[in-house]
């Protein structure tokens, strides 16, 4: 509906941050003014205002990483099909707010509608099909194993933890939907980093996953300056893994080293085509594979 | 153990009850000849270092030199690498089936030479002549085996229909399994397509310059296996070189984390095995023999120098005492000394360095209040060695309960129900290994899925084989070694 | 040298060896072959063995055996080298505790006499060799044996008589009972009694306990002295099955009043092993460890060469030690395996290998 129709002021939403399943504002009581994208087609207009987001501080990204290992025991001990349902039911209640999150990625991207809105469904399709794949990863991923000895042997995949995940700046839902899922889907918990300059689509995401039975605090929102978020989360003793998407070379670059202090696994910024098959390496980069053995005997 | 209530002559007369003693049953040294000096084996050819530096390589167990052996240099590392790009063009060129091949020969070239190289391995290493003989050569071959199948069944390994090698991979290794360490590190890498640059580790060079032997016989083409020996620095030259494309290092997780800085920011895949400091949970319904066995086979074997190790048993209060008992008696019976000797069960620590360190954080144990306890064990007096000691009364706070030690040394903790086991064992930065002994197999299945380890064994311990992946959670590293999951690490994937 | 040397004073291969074992077999005469301390820790132990309910659920509740690390232990054991002097030792040990066995259906005075002979005077050529521990005969043969040890002089080894309806142990109880009684007064200086393998698998545990108890009392001899035979219990272990079973049957059976635990008749596909012989070691040892009472340890069937006999040897010196390392606490169970060892011992004693025509065909 647009304004120019109607005298009526428009309701502004207070787009706040998504920590343990709640909407806190940043600690700091930081914000920082989030514009349209400088080639917005239409009527949106160059750097038009969109709204204050908070401007999270290493305080905030403290919160987030408590919330996400206060989670990883019941979501990682979930059974697989229960949370692929959970999945399911965050596709569903995207696609309910298919026209709100088409707004706002155009507005961010600087697309027209048409194409804004096929963005976002791409990225329900991909929410999806990210869903199906929570009991059959460790179908693909897992092996029984033939050694010489009369052993019971299995390797299975586990979720590797807290993972931080820098989400990727110039796509600002279909890469964010596409680092999120692949992690929580095995059974991980995250601390996201929106992206920096477009960070409402991912504000928004959180109030459709507070909403969708997702537990609290399987997903942490986080908007403001990647490398201010960013580098203590790399240096965090209890994240045990972070994906570098959003970061560039040089921040990349001092982001691992952090993270070489606990020996994080670290998965490496690499161009990508968001809108392209993903495959399962981002599935596969956040397991560890546990092999469990047991003699055979009467 | 003698009950004075039994009035038998035949165990209250001392006269009658001499124990049966083992005679010395040495493995002879002559089936391995050593060169007095080695060089560096780059490009199918040993050389001298550049700088022409050396050092030497002693026995552990008597301190006897062994050979000299060449420290490689930075310019060293660069011809190492150097001859590895060279070859890996034609090498990754190969069909899977001749690279395969290729491995098949070197396997079976191990198993002709493996009474040679265990008793090398043996002299070089420390450890017992049993183990090298029946664990580490066995392995080193099957390790061969198993990746000689891949090399042409790549496609089907999950990784895509036409998964490509990385390129030059450097690849160091620590002086607790050498031949089997390199056997983990080389195989699936030459498998995947890839040449390697590897470096053995200090105090134990020699097996991998007689592997250099093993590619020499088998016809490997030059260049494809690079061996270059020298101490961490060389190691450090390899890692940070810009001309190879993978690094795979085991190791310690302080040089592990070291190596995850050097590469930060690099195109560089890495695969890290370290450090670990594995619970060995103990029931109150386990086969107790067997997890005696275990426990003995979990701390003792190799000098308790293994990154596995279970080094902290935890053990269900309600049997404490009954396990301790019996721990203790069966490691009265351990027989530590020479390793040549057949019957040896313990050998010599590895260093001098080495030994300095159990000391120290033995000390620290008595010093932090645990109660020690070792059996009577006469100890050689030249070589470096340890008794197999114990310690009781450690809590989660004592440094002999959070530190690898590397060494034969158990600390013993208790806890109470499962939910305490799992919470103490996991209540450690490593994540390597754990053991469970219960005859329950809920039980089993429940605590291995709780366990953050990425090798847990129930009612079995220490147990390796080339079809099962091994690696760790968090500071034990990541990428796994053996298996499919092992090809990986090698695969531009 | 990390390892202790061999004591000085015993020499490589010589006849010391035989005199150190001469005086080994002296099983203790008195029921019970224990204390009185030990008696009260196994009289506390009787309510376990008050009702089939009690006595199950004890065995049961025993801890269980991995089959896989039992066998692992077992077989590592197995890799142990004896070489020259413990050798010898080992192989004098050996014959020591030979139970030199013959029950066959075919069985004649004739052939028991040239046992015993053999027993006595295992290699004709070298008196330096100890004589065997027993002789075991089928119970209508033990007069005959008896006579025959003491006019070749070796009344010192003993006769072990099998009873109880050997090997299936498939008759009425009074018929066991009468077996037993009539070994004894035949001379039997040890009775071989199987179980009822039938009553154990089906879960009759006290009925077997029971049984065992019956026939301990009828080795009682009659002749006032208050002696008895020594009991041997032998369970089949390769019907048994599994390990479980084993630990159980020696438990039973050494509340039962068992003397010795056997593993096998020798009539059966799967004899003695070393997993399930290291088992019933580690039996006797956590029974004694509770009770006070050692009771000794007897692999039967299947061990027919030196190598083997030794390395049930060094399972018991490296679970037990020295004090089940006599003839009164293990024995052997066999015939071939002398033949064997009498061959190893003179390549030791030579130096070159010997052959089946310098021993002696009993």
């Amino acid at each position: 509906m647009s304004d120019d129709r109607t005298e009526r002021l428009r309701v502004l939403k207070t787009y706040k941050l998504f920590v343990g399943g709640k909407f806190p504002r940043s600690e700091s009581g930081r914000v920082y003014e989030v514009t349209t994208a400088t080639s917005a087609a239409g009527a949106a207009g160059k750097d038009r205002w969109l709204a204050n987001a908070p401007l999270s501080s290493r305080k905030d990204a403290r919160d987030a990483v408590v919330a996400a290992r206060k989670a990883f025991g019941g979501w990682s001990g979930a059974t697989a099909y229960n949370r692929g349902q959970i999945l399911y039911r965050v596709a569903e209640m995207l696609e309910g707010r298919r026209g709100q999150f088409a707004r706002e990625v155009g507005d961010a991207e600087g697309l027209g509608k048409s194409k804004a809105a096929a963005v976002v469904d791409a990225a329900i399709d991909r929410w999806v099909w990210y869903a199906g794949w929570s009991d059959k990863v460790a179908q693909i991923a897992g092996a029984a194993n033939p050694v010489a000895g009369p052993y019971f042997n299995l390797s299975t995949p586990e979720p590797t933890g807290v993972v931080a995940v820098l989400a990727p700046q110039e796509s600002s839902f279909l890469g964010l939907v596409s680092v999120i899922a692949p992690a929580i889907v095995t059974g991980n918990t995250t601390v996201v980093v929106a992206s920096e300059r477009t960070p409402l689509p991912a504000l928004s995401l959180g109030e459709v996953l507070a909403t969708s039975d997702l537990p609290g605090g399987v997903v942490n929102i986080l908007s403001g300056r990647t490398a201010e978020i960013a580098t203590p989360l790399a240096a965090h003793q209890d994240v045990n893994a972070i994906d570098l998407a959003g970061a560039d070379a040089e921040l990349a670059r001092s982001l691992e080293e952090a993270a070489a202090d606990n020996l994080k696994r670290v998965l490496r910024p690499q161009p990508v085509d968001w809108s392209a098959d993903p495959g399962t390496a981002r599935l596969l980069a956040f397991l560890e594979t546990k092999t469990v053995w047991h003699p055979m005997g009467v | 153990m003698t009950n004075p209530a039994i009035t038998n002559p035949a165990i209250t007369n001392p006269a009658l009850t001499n124990a049966f003693e083992y005679a010395p049953a040495p493995e002879s040294r002559s089936v391995v000849e050593i060169a007095p000096s080695y060089g560096l084996f780059i490009d199918g050819e040993f050389a001298e270092a550049a700088d022409g530096k050396v050092f030497k390589t002693v026995s552990p167990s008597s301190e006897e030199t062994l050979s000299e052996v060449a420290q490689a240099g930075a310019e060293d590392v660069d011809r190492a690498v150097k001859a590895a790009r060279k070859a890996f063009g034609k090498w990754s060129a190969l069909p899977g089936a001749e690279r395969a091949k290729y491995l098949f020969r070197i396997a079976r070239i191990i198993q002709e030479r493996s009474r040679e190289l265990a008793v090398l391995e043996s002299l070089d290493n420390g450890k017992p002549i049993r183990e090298s003989r029946d664990t580490d050569l066995p392995l080193v071959a099957a390790h061969f085996f198993y990746y000689a199948g891949w090399a042409d069944k790549l496609k089907y390994a999950g990784y895509g229909d036409n998964p490509r090698p990385l390129g030059v991979a450097g690849q160091v290794i620590p002086w607790n399994f050498p031949l089997l360490m390199l056997a983990w590190k080389i195989a699936p890498a030459l498998a995947a397509g890839n040449t390697v640059v590897l470096k053995p580790a200090e105090t134990t060079p020699l097996s991998a310059l007689f592997f250099a032997d093993v590619c020499r016989q088998a016809g490997l083409p030059k260049g494809v296996v690079n061996i270059i020996t020298g101490d961490g620095s060389t190691g450090a030259e390899l890692v940070a070189h810009p001309g190879i494309d993978k690094v795979a290092f085991t190791g310690s997780t302080e040089v592990g984390k070291a190596i995850a800085r050097t590469v930060a920011g690099t195109e560089k895949k890495v695969t890290l095995e370290l450090g670990g400091k594995a619970a060995n949970i103990v029931f109150d319904d386990a086969p107790i023999d067997q997890a005696v066995e275990g426990i003995v086979g979990g701390i003792f074997f190799n000098q308790g120098h293994v990154c596995c190790a279970g080094s902290r048993l935890l053990v269900q209060e309600s049997i404490q005492d009954e396990l301790l008992d019996a721990l203790k008696r069966r490691m009265r019976t351990l027989r530590v000394g020479d390793p040549l000797d057949k019957n040896t069960d313990i050998g010599a620590i590895n260093s001098a360095e080495q030994l300095a360190r159990i000391r120290t954080l033995a000390d620290a144990g008595e010093a932090e209040g645990a109660e020690r306890w070792a059996p009577e064990c006469e100890l050689p007096t030249s070589g470096y060695w340890f008794a197999p000691t114990l310690f009781t009364g450690v809590t989660q706070a004592h440094r002999i309960a959070r530190e690898e030690i590397f060494g034969p040394v158990l600390s013993v903790l208790t806890f109470r129900t499962p939910e305490e086991a799992v919470a103490k064992a996991n209540n450690t930065p490593y994540g390597l290994s754990a053991g469970i002994w219960t005859e329950k197999g809920s039980r089993i299945l429940w605590m291995a899925s709780k366990l953050r380890a990425g090798v847990v064994w129930s009612n079995t311990f220490n147990k390796f084989d080339p079809a099962s992946p091994f690696g760790g959670y968090k500071e034990s590293g990541y990428g796994r070694e053996g298996g499919r999951h092992g090809l990986e690490a090698y695969l531009d994937v | 040298m990390p390892h202790k040397s061999f004591p000085a004073e015993r020499p490589g291969v010589t006849f010391g060896y035989a005199r150190r074992y001469a005086p080994l077999v002296t099983m203790p005469t008195t029921v019970p072959a224990y204390g009185a301390e030990a008696a009260e820790r196994l009289a506390s132990m009787a309510d376990v063995t008050a009702t089939d309910g009690a006595l199950r659920r004890f065995l049961h509740g025993l801890p269980g055996v991995d089959a896989v690390g039992l066998q692992a232990r077992a077989a590592a054991l197995g890799t142990r080298s004896i070489k020259t002097t413990a050798k010898a030792y080992a192989i004098d040990l050996a014959i020591s505790m030979i139970d030199l066995t013959t029950l066959e259906g075919a069985d004649t005075p004739g052939k028991v006499r040239a046992l015993c002979a053999k027993g006595v005077s295992p290699d004709p050529t070298d008196r330096s060799v100890p004589k065997v521990a027993a002789i075991c005969v089928y119970s209508d043969m033990v007069a005959t044996a008896k006579q025959a040890l003491a006019e070749a002089g070796g009344s010192e080894v003993h006769v072990a008589s099998v009873a109880t309806a050997f090997p299936s142990g498939r008759a009425a109880l009074a018929v066991k009972l009468a077996d037993t009684r009539e070994a004894v007064a035949a001379g039997a200086d040890e009775i071989d009694m199987v179980i009822d393998r039938g009553a154990f698998l089906s879960g009759r545990y006290l009925q077997v306990f029971e049984e065992i108890r019956q026939v301990k009392e009828a080795c009682r001899r009659a002749d006032g002295s208050g002696t008895a035979a020594h009991l041997k219990v032998i369970f089949e272990t390769g019907e048994l099955q599994t390990y479980d079973n084993v630990r159980r049957a020696s438990w039973l059976a050494m509340l039962a009043g068992a003397d010795f635990i056997k593993t096998s008749t020798g009539k059966v596909a799967v004899n003695a092993t070393p997993p399930v012989t290291l088992l019933m070691l580690e039996a006797v040892r956590d029974f004694r460890d509770t009770t006070g009472v050692q009771v000794g340890v007897k692999p039967a069937g299947g061990i027919r060469t030196s190598k083997d006999a030794i390395k049930y040897l060094v399972l018991v010196n490296e679970t037990l030690g020295a004090d089940w390392l006599t003839a009164d606490w293990f024995r052997f169970g066999a015939s071939s395996l002398l033949n064997d060892l009498l061959m190893q011992r003179q390549k030791l004693s030579t130096g070159r290998y010997s052959g089946p025509d310098y021993v002696t065909v009993d």
